[in-house]
């Protein structure tokens, strides 16, 4: 079985102008992973599926990760110059001053997909693929014409986390049903407050319930929530 | 169109409208069956158009048991996911802990000790030859012979839902395994009692076989029916039974090793022509392999603890990482794929379900063929709907 860096050199003689990036587990299970640019994640799929020693004819796992935005905060040494008496003297000074500095790291969808051989018995292979961003620019390259068991997975995904599959021959919502809008594995997601039953109804779902329904009367409508 | 040529059409074309849409084809027929149809184990609807009794397309219909479990486990603690996972594929709850242990097990690099290693592998091999007899008597079932066989699997299925009972407290919901071993230790009567279960099972294959393998009703329904292709197989990431009756060797005990299955000898059985029957035969020849396994287990089983007393069960946090542990279920590939941010909960939780990946080429099986024979290869595929939906 090849190392990651080795199938990393691989991939990039094989199909020029792929950009693969390596992403280490810290993991004691030691599965790294690739980043593929989704651009041409297609041929590296091919190359990976027919290729003669990697032999990757089995993509086992499929599935969604969601990255919110987050904020960083982080330390910066900044130069900063200031008004200062030195000797009995005014003077402006350049002092090194620490400041903290918040910005949003945009997140993104990633997919991450577990292959191995069975042909050669060995694996997993994992790859990762991301999107740009969390909202409109959710495209990724379909791989059910590479491997068919994607096919279900991919719709799971796009169920769940809203990835768009470019390429699925049939990519509709799998688990929930037609119509629904929202995607309920996004970290992000909120349960819609218009539940109809509760096994035990206690203090907080009953407060929901009533709060929905006085929403409800004040619009005037009915069957708002994620279900509209 | 004649039914042949458009047979052959849509065999080859990627691009089939959804199946409730009016497309021309005045004269098919559409039928939803399920999502109550009895033949359906549970809530699952597919899809038919039919011309006259042959299918001409097949949609299979998910999520009416959705209660998204992923979601559910992302939210609480590590080991709270563990008796939810006794509800994935509720016939064999002792796989599903197994492959969780083992994914979390890789996630911390946690060792098993050797008495709990033996016990995983007993109970894994006893939940597989339940499983594969029930399966077996739901596909007779389906096949019209009402009850009666169901009966003579459900019969020993019941010796070995007593051995779970008396050892974890329940016979379907075992919630039996934790991180780096298993909860409770087996005394020397548990392992007597299992030990007469098994002497006794040969002896209920071979009952089972003796009535079932050369009936002619049997043969003419099953032979040359769903037919799967090897090639279709591996690249629809069909797994299990599925696949090695389609004649692909691949059997994750025998690849992957995990616990000690490297100590046991034992065959993998494979099928010729990847129909109905190759599947009923391999899971029947795979009951009596897990026989000898268990013969082994049960003779080899060391002393020691069943858990290492240090590991950490209250306040457990994996360190940041991931990782992605399989384990060969009575169904296939179960795998479950865990990223670790250093909190309490899980950051993801994915589960691989076989069934629901094994479903993945039901159209291509069922295409051509009556209906009543989608009812036997939907069968033969031996799905659990809390696994296919979750």
């Amino acid at each position: 079985m090849k190392t990651v860096e080795e199938i990393k050199a691989a991939i990039e003689t094989a199909v020029p102008g792929a950009a693969v990036e390596i992403v280490l587990n810290p993991s004691p299970s030691g599965q790294h992973a690739l980043r593929l640019a989704p651009g041409n994640a297609v041929e590296v799929a091919k190359f990976l599926r027919d290729d003669a020693e990697l032999a990757l004819d089995f993509l086992s796992n499929l599935t969604g990760v969601d990255w919110p935005d987050r904020e960083v905060t982080e330390k910066v040494k900044v130069a900063r110059t200031v008004t200062k008496t030195v000797d009995g003297v005014e003077q402006l000074v350049e002092e090194p001053v620490e400041e903290t500095r918040k910005h949003i790291e945009p997140g993104c969808l990633e997919v991450v997909y577990h292959l191995f051989s069975i042909a050669k018995k060995h694996g997993p292979v994992v790859l990762r693929m991301r999107t740009i961003n969390r909202t409109d620019q959710v495209e990724l390259p379909s791989l059910t014409p590479i491997w068919r068991s994607a096919e279900l997975q991919e719709r799971e995904v796009f169920d769940l986390y809203g990835i768009v599959f470019t390429g699925h021959p049939d990519l509709r919502r799998l688990l929930m049903w037609e119509g629904f809008k929202d995607h309920p594995m996004r970290r992000d997601y909120v349960d819609p407050d218009d539940f109809e039953y509760e096994p035990t109804p206690h203090d907080a779902v009953l407060a929901r319930a009533a709060a929905h329904k006085a929403a409800q009367v004040s619009a005037g409508q009915e069957g708002t929530g994620a279900a509209g | 169109m004649s039914s042949s040529t458009l047979n052959a059409e849509k065999r080859e074309g990627w691009n089939r409208p959804p199946i409730m849409e009016p497309d021309g084809e005045a004269e098919l027929l559409e039928v939803a069956m399920g999502p109550h149809h009895p033949s359906t184990h549970g809530v699952f609807r597919m899809d038919l158009a039919l011309d006259g009794e042959r299918v001409i397309r097949l949609k299979p219909v998910f999520g009416y048991l959705h209660r998204n479990h992923e979601k559910i486990a992302e939210g609480v603690s590590y080991l709270a996911s563990m008796p939810y996972t006794d509800r994935l594929d509720y016939i064999c709850s002792l796989t599903n802990n197994w492959a969780y242990a083992l994914a979390v097990e890789k996630l911390t690099g946690q060792e098993v000790p050797e008495r709990a290693e033996y016990i995983r592998v007993i109970l894994a091999e006893l939940t597989r030859i339940q499983n594969h007899a029930s399966a077996i008597g739901f596909l007779i079932q389906e096949m019209g012979a009402s009850g009666t066989p169901l009966m003579y699997a459900f019969k020993e299925r019941e010796k070995i839902l007593d051995l779970f009972e008396s050892l974890t407290g329940s016979r379907m919901m075992c919630n039996y395994m934790r991180f780096g071993g298993c909860r409770v230790d087996v005394s020397a009567a548990w392992l007597d009692d299992a030990r007469k279960v098994v002497a006794g099972l040969p002896s209920f294959i071979d009952e089972f076989e003796n009535l079932l393998s050369g009936n002619e009703i049997l043969m003419a329904r099953c032979q040359g029916v769903g037919i799967l292709r090897p090639d279709l197989a591996v690249n629809a990431g069909i797994t299990g039974p599925m696949l090695r009756g389609s004649g692909v060797n691949y059997d994750l005990r025998k690849v992957d090793h995990y616990g000690i299955y490297d100590r046991f000898k034992f065959r993998v059985p494979l099928g010729d022509h990847g129909d109905v029957y190759d599947r009923y035969m391999v899971r029947i020849l795979e009951m009596r392999e897990s026989v000898t396994i268990l013969n082994q287990a049960l003779k080899e089983i060391p002393g020691g603890p069943v858990m290492d007393p240090k590991a950490k069960i209250r306040g457990f946090r994996p360190k940041p990482g991931e990782a992605y542990g399989r384990i060969e279920a009575p169904k296939g590939e179960l795998g479950f794929y865990l990223i670790s941010d250093g909190g309490p909960n899980p950051y993801r939780y994915r589960v691989r379900p076989p069934s629901l990946i094994n479903l993945t080429v039901l159209e291509d099986m069922c295409l051509g063929s009556n209906v009543a024979d989608v009812v036997l290869i939907f069968g033969s595929v031996d799905i659990v709907l809390g696994e296919v939906d979750r």
